[in-house]
């Protein structure tokens, strides 16, 4: 499963060390607005690909419509800052219990589905959603919301003079969402979700209650990915349903996971840290049209990559070692 | 929000979600016969009937070649395009992981929808001066006649497809290798063949139904994707690898997705057809007709 | 006290009836073995068992907790596991890890679940494949990793679902021995078996099936001799009655 056996040992943590002070130091190094936007761009995206992987990569069940989780947290964090006043921090955490609410009342009826038929299941709420969302005038529908400017401060999670912040608390969120995988990886847990993959029946003859740990996987995929649409709002300072809710975003979610490898630790991360700057090359290149050249080719890759190489561009590396 | 419309408007409704519901018929039976043979959803299905829809539209744009002219050109193109798409790919992933299998296909329908879009534009096209046009009444009820035509032409191709699977060697080969693809081989029939069959006629009935739909229906790269959630709908309700239960579901379909737009509003068409997808798969998961 | 008892299960699916009005129990400490020509309803009965199917009519009880309307999961956790006649391993995980997943039904800290799970891979005498995957297993090896998969989970009651089927011949003694040792572990054994040879040397009572009803049930030595199960076996003209050829 893990193609990339875990660099063991000393070797191993002195890598992540290293790893993890390139990160801390980037925004120093790379001083241009620029490089810092990509940066939380490639770590939010890998984010939330990382969350759907625990979903889809570990447990076998593949999301299509994943965006669902990201507009529950954004919208949440928003509409309560802007109707009630509440503290976008709190608003997060409603915004992630949110999404595992929605994440439990999707998965008690759909988890019953055989694989394909969840999949067009998840293509289906993702629609409704995002058609809810359009037509939803308290939640300001197609015009969508704009978050009133605040001073810089953390508790107010809005940063103008500098956006070294948001760097930081993107970093530390991509860093916890990985931190729970690993767990999950080493614990029972993991396991559960691996056999639930390889054959949910004769998982159940071992005594693993299918349906709750389904639950419990897409449960904690989508209080990741809620909590980066928090994230989102607060940073780009508006939302709307085509860039909250939108199949291209449950679809590129998919893509990086898939790319870089399912069921992997650093699969999601490696596909962001490939892709998204790819995506913004071909924005700057070919403009308005760069969106569906992106797509062009994420679609390719999918195909490309589920044909010939399953397990991604981890995979691929996992193999040469051997 | 719910608003029961006068009785001439619902039965017209009612009407034209009957037409309506053959072409889902057609669409759906494609996506059935394949899903029959190998147990693998096509997710592309929705843009393979988009690729129809404009090689209508361009044979029309370009040649000014009526679309009805082009219905069997589109069939011609949709067969090569399915036949080339189970040996390019799907033969490859064939008993693969279910992600392999899902993403196959889920990625040819990305990357055909964008690439429609990246060379033609998101512009609405349509087919400006075709044959048929105008309205028509039946039973007193005013239809328009190209959904009228494109509705009978379906039932007819359905017609037609039906009668292959079941009164042709060929056809009755098709129905074994899904009944029981070990047995088949056992008795001869070469597999392989039949899958790339089974993907090219279930391309080519939705290539009919797009050369015929593109006739009054707008064509832009994301048409597809409306209708292939008809379509698995329709498939769901029908029962996955039953051809005949498309035709009853896609009828009901029809009906269910005007309704839901004029009892509750337009924009909640497809909500109702989604949460009847999910009220299906969930509490009768076989269908009306199906196997599984 | 049964540890198993069935009473009436009748299973259908449309118009086919898999299983009809089947009764009968097992004793702790008891190897039952399950007989029938294919067809006859055996390994749909360990579904219904195992609460993999709901039967239309009858009762299960086990332990003096009744069965029917429970899970799967639910079935394992009070003490029944199985095998699978069409063999189901975790294909992509290692051997080890195949039988971790069971342990860990016990035993939720994953160092001490392997250090079990290895001990039940030397049971099975799988110990030194612990780090292949499973899909790259013989036929044999699968049906003794998914013995040692099913007895991580600590039933008190087994149902194996074909031992010898598909195995070549020479493995054939290790698996009856194999057997043996269960019992001797204190399990309970229903054993589907085809090769009459291996389940009338190891079973302590036959249960015959034949196109879903219970035609025998009894000691070996009886059943051998029942003319409707000979009968359904090798066709009328072998049966003969009792005493005779």
């Amino acid at each position: 499963m893990t193609a990339l056996r875990p660099v063991r040992g000393v070797r191993g943590i002195a890598l992540l060390a290293m790893v993890l002070l390139a990160a801390l130091a980037f925004p120093w190094v790379f001083r241009l607005p620029y490089h810092r936007d990509l940066a939380i761009k490639v770590f939010l995206y890998a984010m939330l690909a990382q969350a759907w992987n625990i979903l889809a990569g570990y447990c076998g069940q593949i999301s299509l419509g994943h965006a669902v989780f990201f507009g529950t947290g954004a919208y949440t964090s928003t509409v309560l800052q802007m109707t009630w006043g509440m503290n976008p921090w709190v608003g997060l955490l409603a915004g992630v219990v949110l999404a595992v609410a929605l994440s439990l009342l999707i998965g008690y009826p759909c988890f019953r589905l055989r694989g394909h038929y969840f999949a067009i299941a998840t293509i289906a709420i993702g629609e409704i959603v995002q058609t809810l969302a359009i037509n939803w005038d308290f939640i300001g529908g197609a015009r969508g919301l704009t978050l009133t400017i605040q001073k810089d401060s953390l508790l107010a999670f809005q940063f103008h003079t500098s956006k070294y912040p948001y760097y930081y608390i993107m970093l530390g969120l991509l860093t916890l969402c990985l931190l729970v995988s690993w767990r999950i990886e080493r614990t029972r847990l993991g396991y559960y979700l691996r056999a639930i993959r390889e054959d949910p029946e004769a998982a159940a003859s071992v005594g693993i209650p299918v349906a709750k740990y389904k639950q419990i996987a897409m449960a904690i995929s989508a209080a990741f990915v809620a909590a980066g649409g928090t994230f989102y709002a607060q940073y780009v300072l508006y939302l709307d349903p085509d860039s909250v809710l939108p199949l291209s975003l449950s679809i590129l979610v998919c893509v990086l996971g898939v790319v870089g490898g399912t069921g992997t630790l650093w699969g999601p991360l490696v596909g962001a840290a490939l892709l998204i700057p790819l995506s913004e090359f071909t924005r700057i290149t070919l403009g308005g049209t760069g969106r569906a050249a992106d797509l062009v080719i994420y679609g390719a890759l999918l195909t490309g990559v589920a044909v010939f190489q399953p397990a991604g561009l981890v995979g691929l590396i996992g193999r040469r070692q051997g | 929000m719910f608003a029961i419309p006068p009785p001439d408007v619902l039965i017209q409704g009612i009407l034209s979600g009957i037409l309506m519901g053959f072409v889902y018929a057609l669409i759906a039976a494609g996506l059935s016969l394949i899903f029959g043979l190998m147990e693998i959803v096509n997710f592309a299905h929705g843009e393979f009937l988009m690729l129809s829809m404009y090689t209508a539209f361009w044979m029309y744009a370009l040649f000014a070649l009526d679309p009805l002219l082009s219905v069997p050109i589109c069939a011609a193109v949709l067969f090569a395009l399915g036949w080339l798409s189970y040996a390019g790919i799907i033969r490859r992933i064939l008993g693969g992981p279910m992600l392999a299998q899902i993403f196959a296909t889920f990625g040819l329908a990305i990357f055909l929808r964008s690439a429609a879009q990246f060379l033609w534009t998101p512009d609405f096209r349509q087919v400006g001066e075709a044959w048929i046009q105008g309205p028509v009444r039946i039973l007193g009820i005013s239809v328009g006649l190209p959904q009228v035509v494109a509705s009978a032409a379906c039932l007819i191709a359905f017609g037609i497809l039906y009668w292959f699977i079941t009164g042709t060697e060929t056809g009755m080969a098709l129905e074994a290798t899904a009944q029981d693809r070990q047995a088949a081989a056992l008795m001869g029939i070469n597999t392989e063949r039949m899958f790339a069959l089974g993907w090219g006629l279930g391309s080519a009935c939705v290539g009919v139904a797009g050369a015929f739909l593109a006739s009054f229906f707008y064509v832009f790269p994301h048409v597809g994707g409306l209708f292939a959630l008809i379509a698995y709908v329709t498939v769901a309700l029908g029962g996955f690898g039953s051809v005949p239960g498309s035709l009853v579901a896609g009828v009901i379909i029809g009906v269910i997705e005007v309704l839901g737009g004029l009892l509750i509003a337009p924009a909640f068409k497809y909500v109702a057809v989604f949460v009847l997808y999910l009220i299906v798969v969930l509490l009768r998961p076989q269908g009306l007709l199906g196997k599984f | 006290m049964a540890l198993l008892r069935v009473e009436g299960i009748t299973k259908r699916f449309g118009g086919l009836v898999a299983n009809y009005r089947i009764s009968f129990a097992v004793q702790a400490g008891e190897i039952v073995g399950l007989i029938g020509p294919n067809g006859a309803g055996k390994s749909t009965l360990f579904d219904v068992i195992t609460g993999y199917y709901r039967p239309e009519a009858g009762d299960i009880t086990f332990d003096n907790r009744p069965l029917v309307g429970r899970r799967p999961d639910q079935v394992n956790r009070l003490g029944i596991g199985r095998t699978f006649q069409k063999l189901r391993p975790f294909h992509a995980m290692t051997v080890l890890e195949n039988v971790v997943v069971a342990a860990l039904l016990h035993q939720v800290d994953p160092g001490k679940a392997r250090d079990e799970a290895l001990r039940y891979l030397e049971f099975v005498e799988l110990a030194d494949k612990r780090d292949s995957y499973a899909r790259e297993l013989s036929t044999g090896q699968r049906k003794r990793l998914e013995l040692a998969r099913a007895m991580a989970t600590r039933p008190r009651l087994l149902l194996l679902d074909e031992v010898t089927g598909g195995v070549d011949q020479r493995t054939i003694p290790t698996l009856v021995q194999l057997i043996g040792r269960l019992r001797e572990q204190g399990l309970t054994l229903v054993v589907i078996e085809h090769n009459m040879r291996v389940i009338m040397s190891i079973a302590d009572r036959i249960l015959a099936l034949h196109l879903g009803e219970v035609i025998a049930d009894g000691p070996p030595s009886d059943v051998v001799k029942n003319r409707r199960l000979i009968e359904a076996y090798l066709g009328e003209a072998f049966a003969r009655p009792a005493g005779e050829g």
